[in-house]
């Protein structure tokens, strides 16, 4: 985006990652997010079979693969919307086994959900407003609103229409607005481009790759996979529920598997 | 925030004005129309308390609940029960002369026990929406008056489908309002003290209403409503919050159910049927869910104009016709169901939609957020 100084993590020290994120917790490890052996299941199928996968501070990784593989169901249970039949995830080196998902967002956890998931009949500022809900500090929501009325301009002008009113891509916009109200760690994006204008999808992965260099640790989760990859420093490609190839970005978009399956040779 | 004092202000008068004009009301409708009206717009108002508490349920966490009228009746009863000597038949050694309760101590206990009847709705309904939940809650509904109407054996407790009579009017400071009562050399019939205690009754779920809505609470409700994953994923605890909308609702019910025990002096489970769960959703949604004023307004159009039919349309045919052709209570159905199915077609989000209001006050507020 244009105006780089508007970035609120630029400015704000307290929604960069805080000091501890970076001293290991558990198994010693350096990671953000640490999933070790996942399994979800919907009553006996198992759509996500036993996958490890990490996301380190700052860092933008991407999660690939075609319709039904299980990523959706990944970001879920992450965010705590699903329980996980197996396996353990770990945040900033504690256990999520036991936080509720209400509880994951208040440590910085957010979720922007598949299908944008805004709120239709409330307005744009009450969408962000909602964003805030885990946190009480007052002064410092109304300048994170602020900031996001920089960051995405369009906003500004539809801020007391319906959310349900925007363009698909105003609502893309919203949702990871609202998203980053909560002033997190790890921003989770589940399809970002799902219906929408290719000038939009530039548009969005603009702003995403804009936070991910502020420092924000994201984990991206697309059917897009050129366009992830393009963005993304490393991959995790899925299958059927299992993760069947990962490394570098540049490694995945090169590997003549990944060509095959999702590039169109 | 919105500037309440900018939109007070500019509204003063107005506000003034309505205000006197409710305040004269029962002597104006008496005065005009007699005093069997006082007492059909008292009981509008019991009404609008329901219409408004059930709004908290589906207007605003958008929960479909068609077994409302039941904290009604458990309001109802609670009165009906330590109220009135009902209780010496059930445990004569116990109680000689009935439990005999005063209003003011039952009334917050009546609106927990209705809140806690909401919470044990709740439970097994956290994970039901739309259709299934409806069928749930109409089922609650029944049980609750099924019980009513049961419960006098084996041992009496509801007296059955006969009801509960000489239930205890209420009293304010001491004073019956079931006499006629001269106040600063006015004389106030029984429905008119009745009218003005559930003004107050109903100002107060009005303004509690007020609050909850524009409150933090309001807000997590309505986005459970729009999409409960993104809700979750907000960090809000959407089980608790549906909870708390339920038991907020039957509070609600609950005190409204209270007062009409005491008003109409007699329970009977036939009071507490489904039509009057349709009725009240009914009522809020021809006014307009989710908005609290329609809500008022769908009350009472919905409480006032079947009066209004039973008292014109006979005369009218007998002018017309010279006799009576159609029965008043089929005509009241028939015209009903014709009007909801008016209003759904040409205003489906109801007479007095929620965001009409929300745009004209858009200004006042965005210049608090930015």
């Amino acid at each position: 985006m244009s105006n780089g100084t508007s970035f609120p993590w630029k400015r704000e020290s307290s929604l960069l990652e805080k000091p501890r994120a970076q001293v290991g917790g558990l198994n010693g490890a350096q990671h953000l997010l640490d999933v070790k052996g996942l399994q979800v299941g919907y009553g006996g199928i198992h759509a996500v079979k036993c996958i490890d996968l990490h996301v380190a501070p700052g860092e933008l990784v991407a999660l690939i693969g075609s319709n039904g593989a299980g990523k959706t169901t990944t970001l879920k249970s992450l965010a705590g919307l699903l329980a996980p039949a197996a396996g353990q995830i770990y945040y900033d080196g504690k256990s999520l086994h036991a936080v509720p998902a209400h509880r994951r967002v208040s440590m910085g956890i957010a979720l922007v959900p598949e299908g944008r998931g805004v709120f239709a009949r409330l307005s744009v500022a009450e969408n962000l407003l909602m964003g805030a809900y885990s946190r009480c500090d007052q002064a410092e929501i109304n300048n994170d609103l602020a900031r996001m009325y920089d960051l995405f301009p369009r906003l500004v002008e539809r801020r007391n229409q319906l959310a349900g009113t925007l363009s698909g891509g105003e609502q893309q916009m919203l949702a990871m607005a609202r998203a980053l109200m909560s002033r997190p760690r790890l921003l989770m994006l589940d399809e970002p481009s799902m219906g929408l204008a290719p000038l939009m999808v530039k548009k969005i992965f603009e702003t995403i790759q804009d936070v991910a260099l502020q420092g924000m640790s994201i984990l991206l989760v697309e059917q897009n996979a050129r366009l992830a990859l393009q963005v993304a420093s490393r991959g995790y490609v899925m299958e059927s529920g299992a993760i069947t190839l990962s490394g570098k970005s540049s490694e995945l978009l090169g590997s003549d598997a990944v060509q095959r399956a999702y590039l169109g040779g | 925030m919105i500037n309440y004092h900018k939109y007070l202000n500019n509204n003063r008068f107005i506000l003034f004005v309505v205000l006197v004009s409710v305040l004269l009301l029962p002597f104006a409708t008496d005065a005009l129309l007699g005093r069997g009206w006082v007492r059909i717009v008292d009981f509008a108002m019991l009404y609008i308390m329901l219409a408004l508490g059930l709004n908290i349920v589906v207007g605003y966490a958008g929960l479909l609940d068609l077994g409302y009228i039941a904290f009604f009746a458990v309001g109802a009863y609670c009165y009906a029960l330590t109220g009135s000597p009902h209780l010496a038949a059930a445990f004569p050694l116990l109680f000689p002369d009935g439990l005999h309760l005063s209003f003011w101590i039952v009334l917050p206990l009546a609106a927990l026990l209705a809140g806690g009847f909401g919470v044990l709705l709740g439970f097994p309904t956290l994970r039901l929406r739309g259709d299934y939940l409806a069928i749930v809650t109409l089922g609650f509904g029944e049980i609750i008056r099924i019980f009513m109407n049961n419960l006098n054996a084996p041992i009496n407790l509801t007296n059955g489908p006969q009801g509960i009579s000489r239930i205890d009017p209420i009293t304010v400071a001491g004073v019956s309002l079931n006499r006629t009562q001269e106040i600063f050399g006015i004389e106030l019939p029984s429905v008119h003290l009745y009218f003005y205690l559930f003004l107050g009754f109903a100002a107060l779920v009005v303004f509690v209403s007020h609050r909850l809505e524009k409150s933090r609470i309001g807000r997590a409700w309505m986005a459970i409503r729009e999409d409960e994953i993104a809700a979750s994923a907000m960090g809000i605890n959407t089980r608790n919050l549906k909870l708390l909308a339920f038991a907020m609702g039957a509070m609600f019910g609950g005190v409204s159910g209270t007062l009409f025990a005491g008003f109409q002096g007699f329970v009977s489970p036939e009071s507490f049927s489904l039509m009057e769960s349709v009725m009240v959703l009914c009522m809020v949604v021809l006014g307009g869910m989710g908005n609290i004023y329609g809500v008022i307004l769908g009350g009472l159009m919905l409480a006032l104009l079947p009066e209004v039919l039973r008292h014109s349309v006979v005369p009218l045919q007998q002018a017309m016709f010279g006799k009576t052709i159609i029965d008043p209570e089929s005509l009241r159905m028939l015209l009903f169901g014709t009007a909801l199915i008016v209003v759904m077609l040409y205003r489906p989000a109801g007479l007095w939609p929620s965001r009409v209001r929300r745009r004209e006050l858009a200004t006042d507020e965005t210049e608090q957020i930015v």
